[in-house]
């Protein structure tokens, strides 16, 4: 056959391909190796959840449901946020049930887009962003966060890339790579400027719940900030529920209703039976959710631990479940590193390019695993470490 | 004081210094801490939880309810004493309902737990009667999930 063209649009063409699915196919050819490159918990869903689906099933609840989501669900959500962060949401205008929180993310950015306008994203960051921003018709403007700034993104740097096409800044805290948490001073700086340069704040904090140094606090908690935000959540990490694709999004009345649109005509509503589990772990989970979080905490500490113990520095995660060690000592890229010892040692960490170019000198390790396995990657990386370095 | 409880249910070999770097607290503090919940008996011991359908010796449970006559002065107290000093009760409980005292007797043989009931139990004066059911198969015991169960997969990279 021959083609001139693709016959796959310019701009997915054009999309980069994935750091993460590259390093994906070198890991799967070996079934041995110790993944520490999972971004899902290790836990599976908590009972209570899983047998709510069961008679959910049982009970032949197999229709759509409302496209904004159940309504008690959508109280559900509500008064969670109202409890947990101290937010207030009116459950019929200000809140979408979607399917997981990339479908949030995706909806967002484009209920918010015109073709051209740029939306402002502090890296390293969740693969998806990016690429969802072109998608939308966007164009990414990448900032990048710092391990001197324990990773907290930077008025300064904000200021430094944005330009005048610059609609909304997307940002991830607990932060997936790095592990790092906003404090309510800097986020305080960093919502100010962004009232002063009227964009609005795609809030991604789906980590909320694992966060290991006091409580979170929310973007759209701070003053003045609730009607710029779209703040997205999911069940996926707190509640071990990736498999079911269930997230949500809450702002204010136009941006949901915006995003609601675009979910309506392409998912039409989030699955039922997820929709009717993740009311019952809202409901009935908080114990479930703080065992998850100590055995999280516990694994945070022994890992940060072996990484120094190894001489590499790391930065001390606050939340999520990733370590973000520099590997600057041993000389080699991100890339290097990863694809390295994972032929040496079998052990994968994902090289920290994936999650933009400043992740270069990084490698993300997910410490959602067992600490026995986790034990196991670290004596290995160790002897890695120990070589390279050498 | 209650995280370290939580450690050390969950694996009661746990080492003081394991137990400092998990919690981020001084091992000293640790060592002490469990010296003190030794001393007060809030942990009474350390011990295995042991699958006994999957070794080479023979464990019978039969949970036997018991109804009981209580004494004067001394409720069910003086009979529960009576019986939780026999070796073969592994525990021992009163219960609200149709009968008062719940005991679970182990043994090498179903034998074995039906004579003590026939030959110890029944025979105590206070006791009026006993109804004994015996353990087919243990399926979760003190928290522990003793069937086996498919290993979750997961992607080994996501992002």
């Amino acid at each position: 056959m021959s083609t001139s063209h693709s016959r796959v649009a310019k701009r997915v063409a054009d999309l980069p391909p994935s750091g993460i699915r590259k390093f994906f196919e070198l890991v799967e050819r070996m079934p041995d190796a110790i993944s520490l490159a999972i971004g899902e918990p290790d836990f599976t869903t908590p009972w209570r959840g899983r047998e709510s689906a069961i008679y959910s099933l049982e009970k032949g609840h197999t229709h759509y449901t409302p496209t904004r989501g159940l309504q008690e669900l959508r109280d559900a959500v509500a008064s969670y946020l109202e409890r947990r962060f101290g937010l207030s949401y009116h459950p019929d205008r200000e809140v979408l049930i979607t399917v997981g929180a990339a479908e949030a993310i995706d909806l967002a950015l484009r209920a918010i887009l015109n073709p051209g306008e740029a939306v402002l994203i502090p890296q390293p960051c969740f693969v998806s962003y990016p690429p969802c921003t072109v998608l939308a018709g966007g164009v990414p403007l990448p900032v990048p966060t710092r391990v001197e700034h324990d990773f907290q993104v930077q008025v300064s740097d904000l200021e430094a890339a944005c330009d005048d096409r610059a609609r909304a800044l997307l940002m991830c805290y607990p932060n997936n790579p790095t592990g790092a948490v906003m404090d309510r001073e800097a986020l305080e700086g960093v919502m100010r400027w962004a009232e002063q340069n009227d964009l609005i704040v795609i809030a991604d904090e789906i980590y909320a719940e694992l966060h290991y140094d006091g409580g979170h606090v929310s973007a759209a908690a701070l003053p003045g900030a609730r009607d710029r935000t779209v703040l997205i959540g999911g069940f996926s990490k707190a509640w071990a529920m990736t498999g079911w694709r269930l997230g949500f999004a809450a702002g204010p009345q136009d941006l949901i209703g915006g995003m609601a649109k675009v979910h309506a005509y392409t998912v039409m509503c989030a699955p039922t039976m997820a929709q009717e589990a993740a009311l019952d772990v809202l409901y009935g989970c908080d114990g479930e959710v703080a065992a998850m979080r100590r055995e999280y905490d516990q694994r945070r500490r022994v890992i940060v631990r072996r990484l120094r113990d190894m001489g590499l520095d790391c930065f001390e995660p606050k939340g999520a479940f990733y370590a973000f060690p520099s590997i600057a000592r041993t000389g080699l890229t991100s890339e290097q590193f990863a694809e390295r010892l994972l032929q040496e040692e079998k052990v994968a960490v994902v090289p920290g390019t994936a999650f933009g170019e400043c992740g270069e000198g990084f490698v993300r390790c997910s410490y959602a695993t067992s600490l026995p396995t986790l034990e196991e990657g670290m004596a290995r990386m160790a002897r890695f470490v120990a070589r390279a370095a050498g | 004081m209650e995280d370290i409880l939580l450690a050390l249910e969950q694996d009661g070999r746990l080492t003081a210094a394991q137990l400092a770097e998990r919690l981020g607290r001084p091992e000293e503090d640790i060592k002490k801490q469990i010296a003190k919940l030794e001393a007060e008996k809030v942990i009474r011991r350390y011990r295995a939880v042991v699958d006994w359908d999957k070794s080479d010796s023979e464990r019978v449970f039969g949970f036997i309810e018991v109804r009981v006559s209580p004494q004067r002065g001394q409720g069910f107290d003086a009979i529960a004493a009576r019986i939780m000093e026999f070796p073969e009760v592994h525990s021992l409980y009163l219960m609200s309902g149709t009968y008062d005292l719940m005991v679970v007797v182990q043994g090498k043989t179903m034998r074995e737990v039906a004579y003590f009931v026939a030959e110890r139990l029944a025979p105590l004066e206070s006791v009026l009667s006993t109804a004994t059911h015996f353990v087919l198969k243990r399926y979760k015991v003190d928290g522990d999930i003793m069937v086996e169960r498919t290993e979750n997969k997961r992607l080994p990279v996501t992002p």
